[in-house]
């Protein structure tokens, strides 16, 4: 009751949070970062339109690392399978999380597929975000690193038309450069359209049909790689701050 | 479409912090939103106007406030004018944003006899 003039209406009291709304997200992804980096997993959140070529790179980098590294991915789709057995084809481990209606994968569901398909014998997994170049910015993973594929069919202004997606990208690969010469795509102006939306651009070009750039790229990723494994966590063995129930494979 | 999913976690959010303090009821919730946080003001409050109905925040106010962006060098603080590329012309570093990519629940307003 109110206390000031007795009126009877009851109180209302200002309660301070000052929290980040996704909090649940980021605790989950700071749980599956420690997972990642206790085996020594390179995890790259992998995003882009719906048909910039994330899954084609894919099948190019697994093509050039012949062997040299151990390749493993879980692709998020809407509605199929497709990305996974492509990927499964070219020799990386890889499963799918079905989204339904989702536009893109958040901390829990990658973690749920950890479980079930671990990626501890892995050197680099792909995490092949749901082709969006909006929503999959907001969620983080637990990944070591962001690439965005960006393709030349796209238009160089696609960085200042979807800032938050660029400004979180460590990496962005430019796709499809096999088809410059048929295209009036202008390099440059992609360059100068990323430098005033993600802070130290990076840009590699890329064509997973002829191979150009797949080295640069796997130099890239080689550099990423953390040193060795810790052993002090592993996906075998682990304690959880949250209460679910699953198998450990 | 994950303003939606913002509002499912905003909602669970007060939920829990109505239950430590005895509140059924629920008048007004502050969130601040950074202009480059990837939120849609308008969708968040279409979302929230749609996933309010029969939990604690029913009848609730969305109050938002929004945050432009900026970013400034790390080394020498010199804020990078909009638009302009994302490197400090003295320092040379890579700009660092200061504001601008919140998704916060800062404060709710409830009726709250334990307060």
């Amino acid at each position: 009751m109110c206390e000031t003039c007795g009126c009877g209406d009851p109180e209302i009291v200002p309660v301070e949070v000052q929290e980040r709304i996704l909090s649940d997200n980021d605790a989950q992804a700071a749980h599956n970062r420690r997972h990642f980096e206790g085996l020594a997993v390179l995890a790259i959140n992998l995003m882009g339109s719906p048909g910039a070529g994330k899954t084609a790179v894919l099948e190019a980098t697994a093509r050039a690392a012949g062997g040299r590294l151990r390749l493993g991915a879980v692709s998020g789709d809407l509605a199929t399978d497709r990305d996974a057995d492509r990927l499964n084809a070219a020799g990386i481990r890889s499963t799918t999380i079905t989204t339904g209606s989702a536009c893109h994968l958040d901390a829990r569901l990658v973690h749920h597929t950890l479980h079930h398909a671990p990626c501890s014998d892995c050197d680099v997994f792909f995490i092949e975000n749901v082709g969006n170049l909006v929503c999959p910015a907001i969620y983080d993973l637990g990944q070591a690193a962001n690439v965005v594929a960006l393709s030349v069919t796209e238009g160089e202004d696609k960085p200042l038309k979807y800032p938050v997606m660029f400004q979180k990208a460590d990496l962005v690969l430019l796709t499809k450069v096999d088809l410059i010469p048929h295209l009036d795509f202008d390099v440059h102006a992609v360059e100068d359209a990323l430098s005033r939306v993600m802070p130290d651009a990076k840009l590699l070009k890329v064509s997973a049909k002829t191979g150009e750039g797949i080295d640069a790229w796997l130099e890239w990723l080689e550099a990423q790689r953390p040193a060795q494994r810790s052993g002090s966590t592993s996906l075998e063995h682990h304690a959880h701050s949250h209460e679910h129930s699953h198998e450990h494979h | 479409m994950h303003e939606y999913s913002i509002v499912g976690s905003l909602i669970d959010r007060v939920q829990q912090e109505a239950v430590l303090h005895g509140s059924t009821r629920v008048h007004r919730l502050h969130v601040k939103i950074g202009e480059l946080a990837g939120v849609e003001l308008d969708l968040l409050k279409t979302a929230f106007d749609t996933f309010r109905e029969r939990t604690i925040c029913e009848g609730a106010e969305l109050a938002i406030d929004s945050v432009a962006a900026v970013w400034a060098c790390p080394s020498c603080d010199r804020v990078i004018a909009r638009g302009a590329v994302l490197r400090c012309d003295t320092c040379g570093r890579p700009a660092r944003m200061i504001h601008g990519d919140e998704i916060i629940l800062e404060r709710i307003e409830m009726e709250a006899p334990d307060v």
